[in-house]
């Protein structure tokens, strides 16, 4: 926790203004907790309560307004991430309503200067948001102590707090939050904190202490509003056709027969698409079927990713002369295969997958008259990286943008990137109209962009001890940095020499950061192949990770509560096997087993119970977090049992949920265990995607116990382990 | 015009036949907690009630309910107090929320004609209806309670 906090006076206070509206006094807050900005109006000419600091409001009937930056797809943050100012303000939480931050990434980011960002991916937002939360929910709680203190002319050290309400014991007077609000006075900054401002964690209300999410009545009663359902005055509805290859532009196509059809009032070239716009959206996506594209040329118009993968992958991997990109080296490793007792070597595949979130991309856009000025309404993963995109493709300057924050029906990483909202955009400006712009569920798949298919090749050194001694990691795929998260193994298996790289090819599929991005494929790849060598060398494969991959102590730690959670040693029922693995991601490390069953007729793999322990630093809301956990591991199944996309002459060759098959009911395990291994840690980790990493390896082990046959390729379709098990 | 009732009260839509039920509730009846999700009878995000059975309305063509009494997610109870409601909330059911309107809708056929159902018998009935966040086990705990509760 910092305690040089400072004044910053790089930004102007226009631009602060800009982005905070009517507040009259404006605090931001670095990601170092540095750095304290305010602007000079007065905090009581605002009616109806005193803007406190860029974050808050607090209104005379002692309620508060508090501003989230946690953009939410389910995860909960927007809930979390005020939660860790109010803790730190001591507000009364039931007292505290929230409102969406708006898109100004200097005001609202986090992180410092030129890399501050909003964008909510990775598992990030609390742990991103915690210190500058914490540092501005001290700061107002220490001016609003300061002015009861002035107010009441006594010692501020006579001065404490419980929620929403400042005590002085001694003379046992009391004024909440609102009272203080009214004479507040903001003249010279906020005042300047210290971690001994902060509180204890024996002190802590809220953090550790599981509150509902905020979001959640509203998505009970069907109120919560979502980007696509925003209506405006005059709207209009479009779908945009995009290029059955991915990267093609239009080059022509039936105008006059689709805008003769019914409802239809236009047809916008985009850059690589083509939107229909009518009165309602029923008649747009009628009009979809009838509309016919001439495309341009595009890299990727004879693609075939099967053949490929199979292929050229391995053949890149073969080729001495193939241009690697170190990810990762410690100590020799090809001297320690060289001096090695034995040597361990196998090969992976995962083929593409989709994000498949639940609400098609979408977004509504509005221009005034002038053009000069244009609204957004996104469900966004990164409020201000949609406003940039917004601005840029339409030639305009950020403060002509404003993006207004909606719920997500899922984001996955799909919605950090705004392509659809920049097509809702371009059409408004195209038709002078408000528009509301769908993609159907076929375009979200079709032009989807997806976690890339890779290739991988893991070799292990044993010394004459039976420790791995030498490590070495290839990845060959599309994609660059989408592949390589999670081969770094030295974050809890310390293996003395290790190689690790990337091999990278080309082929103009869009790709995307889906879900903990590379790391199910290379959690897989890593964890499978030490499964192995734990069987080819006899030993436990808890016993071979804590012995012989010179794991670390907090490695040590998951590994031995799953084990004690799960009751590792005991057998299990006939038909039932167990299966493990470990993950790291977002600084959180887990370790998993699952329990499966194995339908041999079907090839169907049944997972029945699944046990997780998980170091996920300091733990601020731990329903939530275990709800991301719970979500995680079947996002896992899901992925490992089901989903792939496959690319044929260019083309996505899944359409809808018929073909991309996502987890149903039936497929969830009857149990889902999870515990948290020191959680009261001085800071929190993240935990959106600790879940699905682990499962792939975890259920390829139990395959493996139930059947003596290894599975090598995600996902485990029934085809394939029909094929394994015929091995 | 067709002419339906819609969570309670007669409504009369200058529509044609042939549009998808889901996009006349969302966009004629501005009944927005109905959801599209695959526009294809897949997944079960547009489940409403049309005479007490639940049924994918992208699917569905206003045509074919003339007549008929449609229940949305806005109309299952007057304050959000149907047990279900209750019971996801006590449970903390919703992620990204999407399909939970559908869900809700779905299991509240279930109660109707199964006041108490096994875990077995939850899982079959809704298994249609696709949670891309994974909310399976609590959608089952939030059905538990409110079997106990109702």
């Amino acid at each position: 926790m910092t305690s040089n906090i400072k004044f910053e006076t790089e930004v102007s206070r226009r631009e602060f203004l800009k982005g905070t509206a009517a507040l009259g006094f404006t605090v931001a807050i670095s990601g170092s907790g540095a750095g304290v900005l305010l602007s000079a109006s007065n905090a009581r000419a605002q009616a109806g309560g005193s803007p406190i600091s860029v974050w808050l409001t607090i209104h005379p009937d002692n309620t508060i307004t508090m501003f989230t930056p946690g953009a939410e797809m389910g995860q909960g943050s927007m809930t979390s991430v005020p939660l860790m100012l109010a803790e730190e303000m001591d507000a009364d939480w039931d007292k505290v309503k929230l409102e969406w931050a708006p898109s100004d990434v200097q005001v609202y980011g986090y992180g410092s200067g030129d890399r501050k960002s909003m964008a909510i991916v990775g598992s990030r937002a609390v742990r991103s948001y915690f210190d500058q939360m914490r540092t501005a929910g001290a700061q107002v709680r220490k001016l609003l102590l300061q002015a009861a203190a002035k107010h009441w002319d006594v010692p501020v050290a006579e001065l404490t707090t419980e929620p929403s309400v400042v005590i002085h014991a001694v003379s046992n007077r009391r004024l909440n939050y609102g009272e203080i609000a009214r004479f507040v006075e903001v003249t010279n900054g906020m005042p300047e904190v210290s971690e001994a401002d902060l509180k204890k964690p024996e002190q802590f209300r809220l953090i550790g202490k599981s509150q509902p999410r905020r979001d959640i009545p509203l998505k009970v009663n069907g109120t919560a509003q979502f980007a696509i359902d925003v209506n405006l005055p005059g709207m209009l509805y479009a779908t945009t056709v995009h290029s059955p290859m991915h990267g093609a532009a239009p080059e022509s196509w039936n105008d006059t027969e689709i805008k003769a059809l019914k409802g239809i009032h236009a047809t916008v070239k985009l850059p690589t698409g083509v939107a229909i716009v009518g009165d309602t959206f029923a008649y747009v996506i009628a009009a979809r079927k009838q509309l016919k594209v001439n495309w341009g040329a595009t890299q990727s118009h004879d693609y075939d990713s099967e053949s490929v993968l199979d292929s050229e992958y391995v053949k890149v991997h073969a080729d001495p002369s193939a241009l690697s990109k170190p990810v990762f080296s410690t100590g020799d490793a090809d001297s320690a295969f060289t001096a090695a007792a034995r040597t361990y070597k196998a090969d992976f595949r995962a083929d593409y997958a989709y994000h498949a979130q639940m609400e098609p991309l979408n977004a509504v856009a509005r221009i005034n008259a002038a053009g000069d000025q244009i609204e957004v309404w996104d469900g966004t993963q990164s409020p201000d990286r949609c406003r940039e995109m917004v601005a840029e493709a339409l030639g305009v300057n950020l403060d002509q943008v404003t993006v207004n924050q909606c719920y997500m029906g899922g984001g996955f990483g799909r919605r950090s990137e705004g392509d659809y909202t920049v097509e809702a955009a371009l059409v408004a400006r195209e038709i002078k109209k408000p528009v509301k712009l769908i993609w159907t569920r076929e375009e979200d798949i079709g032009y989807g962009m997806f976690r890339p298919q890779n290739y991988q090749c893991l070799e292990a050194a044993l010394d004459s001890s039976g420790k791995v001694s030498g490590w070495k990691h290839c990845i060959v795929g599309d994609g660059e940095g989408l592949l390589t998260g999670g081969m770094k193994i030295d974050l809890y298996y310390k293996v003395p020499n290790q190689y690790i790289d990337l091999r990278g090819t080309s082929h103009g599929i869009r790709l995307k950061h889906w879900r903990a991005v590379a790391h199910p494929f290379n959690i897989f790849a890593i964890e499978e192949f030490i499964d192995r060598m734990a069987v080819a060398e006899g030993v436990d494969p808890i016993d071979f990770r804590l012995n012989r991959m010179a794991i670390t102590p907090r490695g040590r730690k998951v590994f031995e509560k799953v084990a004690e959670m799960a009751n590792w040693q005991q057998p299990r029922p006939e038909g039932r096997a167990l299966g493990l693995s470990i993950t790291e991601r977002s600084g959180s490390l887990g370790a998993c087993v699952v329990e499966a069953s194995l339908n041999k007729a079907l090839g169907k793999i049944k997972v029945h119970k699944v046990w997780m322990a998980v170091d996920g630093g300091l733990i601020v809301q731990p329903d939530a977090a275990r709800a991301n956990i719970e979500s995680g591991i079947n996002f896992g199944l899901s992925s490992v049992l089901h989903e792939r996309v496959t690319v044929k002459g260019g083309v996505v060759q899944q359409t809808n949920f018929h073909d991309y098959n996502v987890m149903r009911m039936s497929d969830t395990p009857e149990l889902i265990q999870i515990e948290f291994v020191d959680p009261d840690q001085d800071r929190p980790q993240g935990l959106g995607e600790i879940g699905n990493p682990a499962i792939p390896a975890a259920v390829a082990g139990a395959f493996f116990r139930l059947t003596g046959k290894r599975l090598s390729h995600m996902p485990f379709t029934r085809a394939r382990v029909l094929a394994a098990m015929q091995a | 015009m067709i002419a339906f009732t819609l969570n309670g009260k007669p409504v009369s839509l200058d529509v044609e036949s042939d549009t998808p039920l889901l996009w006349v509730l969302r966009d004629d009846a501005r009944l927005t907690g109905t959801k599209y999700g695959c526009g294809a009878g897949l997944c079960g995000a547009c489940t409403v009630h049309i005479d007490g059975k639940a049924l994918r309305s992208c699917s569905i063509k206003v045509g074919e309910v003339a007549g008929a009494s449609i229940v949305t997610i806005e109309g299952l109870s007057p304050d959000a107090s149907h047990p279900l409601q209750k019971a996801w909330i006590a449970e903390q059911v919703p992620q990204c929320g999407y399909c939970q309107s559908g869900q809700i809708m779905k299991a509240a056929e279930l109660l109707t004609a199964n006041p108490k159902p096994s875990r077995d018998q939850i899982i079959t009935h809704m298994d249609g209806n696709i949670c891309r966040c994974g909310t399976y086990n609590r959608i089952i705990a939030a059905i538990q309670r409110a079997s106990m509760e109702a």
